[in-house]
């Protein structure tokens, strides 16, 4: 367009720009005279204060020049650009990540199969994927209540609570193996979350969510406070951790029993004896353990995404779905919202319960700190940051927070801080989640493809 | 009434039968003392002014409200059904479909998911409530090709197979409010409910909503409870109208004898000796002659 008539309204802003970034600069002053200004210092034994002036103005330098630079870019991107001109790009952008979206997953399962065996892989990675791919399935499991039945619920923490409690009580008490724990603690899970699904049956958003959380606390002060059975604060130690189908990953197995390195052993030992190859033998290692308990969880996370995709076509998925579109109109064609509500709310507990079985026998050890809101929280930043409702939505976000505080390890006390002002930047950049688009569950119509034009 | 429902004299059986209807909420009575019948292969039009108690008479009906006093009655083939003890979604089951006043629509799902949902129970039952669906049945994969068929059908008719993978929240105004009668006749109802189907309809479209009912009516072969502000709607297909006026029934008839009746003008237009008429009262004053 015209670049002279954009030169000249800009010089009269310049003023407007300053005094911006002056008012701005005020207030860094005001509020980092006491943050940032003063400092406590231990003088032997007193308290004294010490300044840092030179600090404060050094933040309120930024603040003034930081706030300069974005006024100056949003007035000179309002006057340049034409306003559809962002938002076509975007869509184009938007059309191409669709279109990848089955190629990136396909890749990324592959890359997690592969993971444990790739040259920088020890035991840290896979420790920091395990807790990624437990909050992943948690995603999922969660994605079930809030992206398609769209109840907000804030006490999810409770049911992987008790899918964990279940699972140490059982293994503890009756010394039953992890494979027959693994469905009964998703059973007692999807029971709570039945039960505790009856009272709000007529709440919704705010009030729900509301409540919700409050029945997450209180299955965390039950946990607390019932010592006879959870032994309280305390928790419950000892967990049994799994064994490969049977078979112990120890270095010393007891009499009679083969340990899974043995096992291994023998297998390869009979293979290259097949084939006629030197063959040096199968050593223990702490390793196995925990690439096994990474796969466990993978092929759990992997089976709850399966599942949901499934369900999402069936008319119970469909179900879900119009609920969270309009509950009135769910009512007026027949869907019992009373039984479709608490089937989310039993299978969304019951991939609670079963990740909670696993966080048990990974830590071997589980009390009620474990189970805290911030919990629930994080779970649920996951699955609004991924796009309510969106499966590969829940994988990146899940990347993003688990992994963003562990890379942020070396900033020390800045870490939250950098946690915080991502969310914050995700929240401005795509409001409605990382991956909101929603694909039918069922087409008429052959897709037309949309490679640049922006869909309807 | 009774179970075996006696003929009319036009050869139309009672579908619908409304008797002592009363609602109160607190001191307010939104409907006192209505009786009334819908009869199947009929379209039954309620109409009143603003306030007189329309859709609350159908919020009573599709079990939104609890009437306080009262019996509602479906007549249908397999026996009697009372309304009034039925929770909304029972009633919705029993085969009274239908539409709101404020479009309400799954806006962030496909209009043909808008026309499976709709086919809910039928499809719950062929999944296995969802045990057998899980794993691919075959009954179940039967069940949406019939699924989608009859959505089709539907898409067809109101002329919606073009978008009909859309988001239904896209949609213009008018073809959302086809789709909305679409999906309530997707559930294949023995009485289909409209709340002012014809509201923010230009008047080709609310011709071609005519022509839709009339289909509807003769070709489903089902009965038409319908709530209008839109003479020319009402006037143009209404079989049998029911005027109300402040929650009591003051007139009942034919399209012609309720546009003659004196009740009816003094309800609509306030007492005779007004005599100063705005101009968009007295195009009212001649309803049916509008369209």
């Amino acid at each position: 367009m015209a670049a002279s008539a954009a030169a000249a309204p800009n010089r009269v802003d310049a003023v407007a720009i300053v005094r911006e970034a002056a008012v701005a600069a005020v207030v860094a002053v005001a509020l980092f005279l006491p943050l940032i200004g003063f400092h406590t210092v231990d003088q032997g034994g007193v308290l004294g204060i010490e300044t840092r002036f030179d600090w404060l103005a050094i933040g309120v330098a930024a603040v003034f020049l930081g706030r300069l630079a974005l006024a100056t870019y949003r007035e000179t991107r309002t006057r340049r650009l034409a306003p559809g001109a962002f938002a076509g790009i975007g869509a184009r952008l938007e059309a191409i990540v669709q279109a990848s979206i089955p190629w990136v997953a396909a890749a990324t399962i592959a890359f997690a199969f592969a993971l444990p065996f790739l040259p920088f892989s020890n035991r840290y990675v896979i420790d920091v994927a395990t807790t990624v791919l437990i909050y992943v399935m948690l995603g999922w499991g969660l994605n079930i209540v809030v992206g398609l039945a769209g109840l907000l619920d804030l006490g999810y923490v409770a049911f992987y609570a008790v899918g964990a409690y279940s699972y140490a009580l059982m293994a503890v008490t009756f010394d039953l193996s992890f494979w027959v724990c693994l469905p009964l603690a998703g059973l007692f899970a999807a029971a709570a979350g039945v039960i505790l699904g009856f009272p709000v049956l007529r709440l919704r958003g705010d009030y729900l969510a509301i409540v919700t959380l409050g029945f997450g606390e209180m299955i965390r002060i039950i946990l607390i406070n019932w010592y006879p059975v959870t032994r309280g604060p305390d928790g419950i130690s000892g967990v049994p951790r799994p064994s490969f189908f049977g078979y112990p990953f120890t270095s010393s197995p007891p009499e009679g029993v083969t340990a899974f390195h043995q096992l291994i052993d023998q297998w390869l030992a009979g293979f290259h004896r097949m084939l006629g190859l030197a063959y040096q033998g199968f050593d223990y290692s702490g390793q196995h353990r925990v690439i096994f308990l990474y796969f466990l969880i993978l092929v759990l996370a992997l089976v709850t995404n399966v599942f949901t995709l499934r369900i999402r076509q069936l008319p119970v998925g469909r179900a879900w779905e119009a609920l969270r579109e309009d509950e009135i109109a769910c009512r007026s064609l027949g869907i019992n919202p009373r039984n479709t509500k608490l089937t989310a709310f039993g299978i969304g507990a019951m991939f609670a319960g079963f990740a909670g079985s696993f966080f048990a026998t990974r830590q071997g050890f589980i009390s009620p700190e474990s189970f805290t809101f911030t919990e629930s929280a994080t779970v649920v930043a996951i699955v609004v940051l991924g796009g309510m409702g969106s499966q590969v939505g829940v994988v990146v976000a899940a990347g993003i927070l688990v992994l963003l505080p562990e890379l942020g390890r070396e900033f020390a006390q800045f870490r939250m801080l950098l946690f915080g002002a991502a969310m914050v930047v995700i929240m401005i950049w795509r409001p409605r989640g990382l991956l909101a688009h929603r694909e039918p569950t069922i087409r008429l119509n052959r897709p037309v493809p949309i490679a640049g034009s922006a869909a309807p | 009434m009774t179970a075996n429902t006696p003929r009319l004299a036009d050869g139309s059986a009672p579908l619908l039968t409304v008797e002592h209807l009363t609602m109160r909420f607190g001191g307010l009575i939104a409907i006192e003392d209505l009786s009334f019948q819908a009869r199947d292969r009929q379209i039954t039009a309620i109409i009143g002014p603003n306030g007189a108690g329309k859709t609350t008479v159908f919020n009573c009906l599709t079990g939104f409200y609890r009437p306080t006093v009262g019996r509602l009655t479906l007549h249908l083939p397999t026996g009697d059904r009372l309304l009034e003890r039925m929770e909304g979604f029972r009633i919705a089951q029993a085969g009274v479909a239908r539409t709101f006043q404020n479009i309400r629509l799954f806006p962030r799902m496909s209009v043909l998911e808008n026309l499976i949902v709709a086919q809910h129970n039928p499809l719950m039952r062929a999944s296995g409530f969802s045990f057998l669906g899980v794993f691919g049945a075959r009954g179940y994969r039967d069940a949406e090709e019939q699924a989608i068929i009859e959505a089709r059908r539907w898409l067809e008719r109101v002329d919606l197979v073009e978008q009909a993978d859309w988001d239904a929240g896209n949609l213009p105004y008018g073809a959302q409010r086809r789709l909305e009668i679409a999906r309530a006749m997707s559930m294949r109802p023995a009485l289909l409910c409209l709340d002012e189907p014809a509201a923010g309809l230009n008047p080709h479209e609310s011709a071609e909503l005519n022509q839709l009912l009339l289909s509807i009516r003769d070709q489903e072969r089902i009965g038409i409870l319908l709530v209008e502000h839109d003479m020319s709607v009402v006037m143009g297909i209404s079989d049998r109208i029911v005027v109300l006026d402040y929650g009591r029934k003051i007139a009942e008839g034919s399209p012609a004898e309720v546009r003659n009746d004196p009740a009816v003008i003094r309800a609509y237009l306030g007492e005779e000796d007004d005599e100063a008429l705005p101009p968009e009262v007295a195009r009212d004053l001649r309803p049916g002659e509008g369209a």
